[in-house]
């Protein structure tokens, strides 16, 4: 009867299914790979390429893979409270010292520095171009001009906060006009900025990585206090047991190894390198 | 508009340079949201197809809440997902944060209520027309929705695909779950917003030709398969 | 002459749909043997008293379903609708599933289906999907799945409305022939040549009340009938006196 052809159809649909089904296994089966760390950084450090350059150095070393979950440096931190990271790697001293204090890492160290410059339109209506980033960011709260700030509890916008704050421009009390929180990364905050003739800070990696870049150029860049210390510091296994403590620890101490100094100053973008290494030995 | 068409030319040639990258990307986007929507579909089409044919206290506000979710924001889904799988989450313990098991199971929290919500909506038509006549045939609830399910195949192909351009063509969910790590949790979708934010817009529109190329391939062999399914072989003698 | 046993009895029974009341006060008993046809205008309640009898529907006041003798167990129902509802599966497998419905053993399924595509003449169309057959070729395969069943009483609703002359012959043929075979009809039509052709006693309803209930000469010789459903015959059928 007219059955048989209609069964040996749904079979051979129930066949393909079971065979689509069966490619997706590997997907799954990819989470069991056992010999990697979870390493929760910045977008910024992303964004500037230094991972797709450190990471492959870093496992032919030691045979470990690094996965790194790149969030702002406030995310970054709570995930690592929460145990979800191995290692923090970011930039903003403070926050990473309050870390410490609270147990979550028993010590942080420093790794490298790369200093954030003042981006702006090429024309530069509010006149800031030069080297003093205190007297710029005075001129531009009087300019009015469009400013572009994270505002994402980022290393980044811990700096910008703390830049203005010495520059005497009180942000609480009178917000400069044109001042706008965008609460996203590096890349959205340049193209924003790229896209309204705005000044924005930047650090100097993903700048230099950055490719919609308008009609902006660096207005002021070699402040000292422009520079943007980078610390490295491995999950308390006491807070965390899980934590891959001694993978993670092996990871931390290459960092700051003459081998992994050497590896961050290799980086360059069109010559220019991008970080300057500076762990203490 | 010369982006766009600066967008198209670089998509075409990174499909033909064969990029392994690229196709390894792809291929993880295509097994992510395949597998969420099988599995979603487990959930999703008996839930249809119960609120179909059960008659129960509350069902209304079931159904309610069913096309609420619809319009749960992906990024929502992800966060929700985050906090279950989250070290210090209920599920933490499974590990898989971080990992494409995560982002499965993420897209498939997303999914089943867009499949449940379409597959009831396929079922209430049929039921209309013969849920009298199953029932004077003796069929149940449970039977009457198995046998219209069987009645309604071809369209629960089509409620298929659709939940498979929802989570294929989503971002927000797999970039908290997955963490979009380089070779391992990448997507398409999460590629493309990396490459925007880096401001490499031509890269990341050509990307997203791409993905949509891939997407049109798998809707062409699904039509193709169920058009040769729908025709009559002509049989005399089974 | 000794009355046949009751199958079904309604005393009178009534159904509401929200504030309509589609059938009232109806009392009626179907014998086993009879072959029963609803006639009456649209909207008189045929379709809702047949649904009651088939106990599809709740109704306000007694319906009672008597168990038959001498085989000492409770009567079974199919029905036929006037557009079959078939599923999207080749026809064979449509009979199958009322089998399967109505908990038939697996191993009998085979030989009834056979049987019972048979009997409607559709054994050379049993690999087509059922939703290609023809109106009345679906109309058959219903009866079949009606059928397989072996039900004590088959219902069935206005099942040749939709057809063509052609097909309307075949069907009525078939029903004719399951009837001599010794199942209980109960039939709602609005063809009362129909009704005459195949009915033993003809219930006539209007508006949700039962107008008459007679044998089926009684009931076209015209003399018997009350006014109102005097007029119905009157109307359908030019050549009633």
């Amino acid at each position: 009867m007219g059955h048989l052809n209609f069964r040996r159809r749904m079979l051979r649909a129930a066949l393909a299914l079971a065979g689509i089904a069966s490619t997706l296994a590997p997907a799954a089966v990819q989470a069991q790979e056992p010999r990697f760390i979870v390493v929760a950084s910045t977008t910024s450090t992303e964004q500037s390429g230094l991972f797709a350059h450190l990471l492959p150095a870093y496992r032919q070393a030691s045979g470990v893979d690094v996965r790194v979950v790149a969030v702002g440096t406030g995310q970054a931190l709570d995930q690592a409270r929460r145990g979800d990271a191995d290692v923090v790697f970011v930039h903003d001293t403070a926050a990473e010292e309050k870390f410490v204090a609270e147990g979550f890492a028993t010590q942080r160290r420093n790794v490298m520095y790369n200093d954030f410059v003042l981006i702006g339109p090429k024309a530069d209506p509010a006149g800031v171009k030069g080297k003093d980033i205190a007297a710029a960011l005075k001129k531009l709260s009087a300019a009015g001009q469009p400013f572009v700030s994270r505002g994402d509890k980022s290393g980044t916008h811990a700096a910008e906060l703390r830049l203005w704050k010495a520059a005497g421009v009180d942000l609480a009390a009178a917000r400069p006009a044109g001042y706008k929180e965008c609460g996203c990364g590096m890349g959205p905050a340049l193209n924003m900025a790229a896209a309204t003739d705005a000044y924005v800070l930047a650090d100097r990696g993903t700048w230099l990585n950055f490719r919609n870049r308008g009609g902006l150029a660096i207005l002021v860049e070699g402040d000292t206090s422009l520079f943007n210390q980078y610390g490295v510091m491995v999950v308390n296994p006491a807070r965390h047991p899980h934590v891959k403590a001694a993978m993670a620890q092996q990871f931390a101490d290459w960092l700051v190894s003459p081998a992994g100094q050497q590896t961050i100053a290799d980086y360059k973008i069109g010559g220019e390198p991008l970080f300057f290494p500076n762990a203490v030995r | 508009m010369s982006v766009l068409s600066e967008s198209f030319g670089a998509a075409a040639a990174l499909v033909a340079q064969g990029d392994g990258a690229l196709w390894r990307t792809v291929l993880l986007s295509l097994q992510v949201s395949g597998s969420a929507c099988l599995i979603g579909a487990g959930f999703g089409i008996a839930l249809g197809a119960s609120l179909a044919t059960y008659r129960f206290a509350g069902q209304r506000l079931l159904v309610l809440l069913v096309n609420t979710l619809l319009a749960l924001p992906s990024v929502v889904v992800g966060l929700l997902v985050y906090l279950l799988l989250s070290r210090q989450g209920p599920l933490g313990a499974l590990g898989i944060l971080f990992t494409p098991t995560a982002m499965v199971v993420a897209q498939s929290v997303l999914v089943v209520p867009l499949i449940a919500a379409l597959t009831r909506r396929l079922l209430l038509g049929s039921l209309a027309e013969g849920g009298d006549q199953l029932r004077s045939l003796g069929a149940g609830p449970g039977r009457t929705a198995l046998l219209l399910l069987v009645h309604e195949r071809f369209g629960l192909i089509t409620v298929l695909l659709t939940a498979f351009g929802r989570a294929i063509a989503e971002v927000g969910a797999v970039m908290i779950v997955g963490g979009n790590i380089d070779g391992v949790t990448r997507v398409m979708t999460t590629t493309i917003a990396l490459e925007t934010s880096k401001g490499d817009l031509p890269l990341a529109l050509a990307l997203g030709f791409v993905l949509l190329g891939v997407v049109g391939a798998v809707n062409a062999l699904i039509g193709l398969m169920q058009w040769r399914g729908t025709r009559t072989p002509a049989q005399a003698f089974g | 002459m000794s009355s046949p046993p009751p199958l079904i009895s309604l005393h009178r029974a009534a159904v509401r749909y929200g504030t309509t009341l589609a059938l009232d006060g109806v009392d009626l008993t179907l014998q086993r043997g009879d072959r029963l046809a609803l006639v009456g205008p649209n909207g008189s309640g045929k379709s809702t008293l047949l649904r009651l009898l088939h106990g599809l529907l709740p109704c306000d006041g007694e319906r009672r379903v008597h168990p038959l003798q001498p085989e000492e167990r409770l009567p079974t129902f199919a029905m036929l609708f006037q557009r079959p509802f078939l599923l999207n599966l080749p026809a064979s497998w449509n009979v199958r599933v009322g089998l399967w419905l109505r908990g038939v053993p697996r191993a009998e399924h085979a030989e009834r289906c056979a049987t019972a595509l048979q009997r409607v003449g559709l054994v050379r169309l049993a690999g087509r999907p059922a939703r290609e057959l023809s109106g009345g070729q679906q109309q058959r395969l219903a009866l079949a799945r009606a059928w397989a069943l072996r039900p004590d009483v088959l219902f069935l609703d206005e099942p040749t409305a939709s057809l063509d002359p052609g097909a309307k012959r075949e069907v009525e043929a078939l029903i004719a022939a399951l009837a001599a075979d010794g199942i209980t009809l109960v039939m709602s039509t609005h063809n009362l040549g129909q009704a005459k052709r195949l009915a033993s006693r003809v219930v006539c309803l209007d508006q949700g009340r039962m107008l008459a209930d007679l044998a089926v000469d009684r009931f076209f010789d015209g003399a018997s009938l009350p006014e109102a459903a005097r007029l119905f015959v009157k109307g359908e059928l030019e050549w009633a006196t």
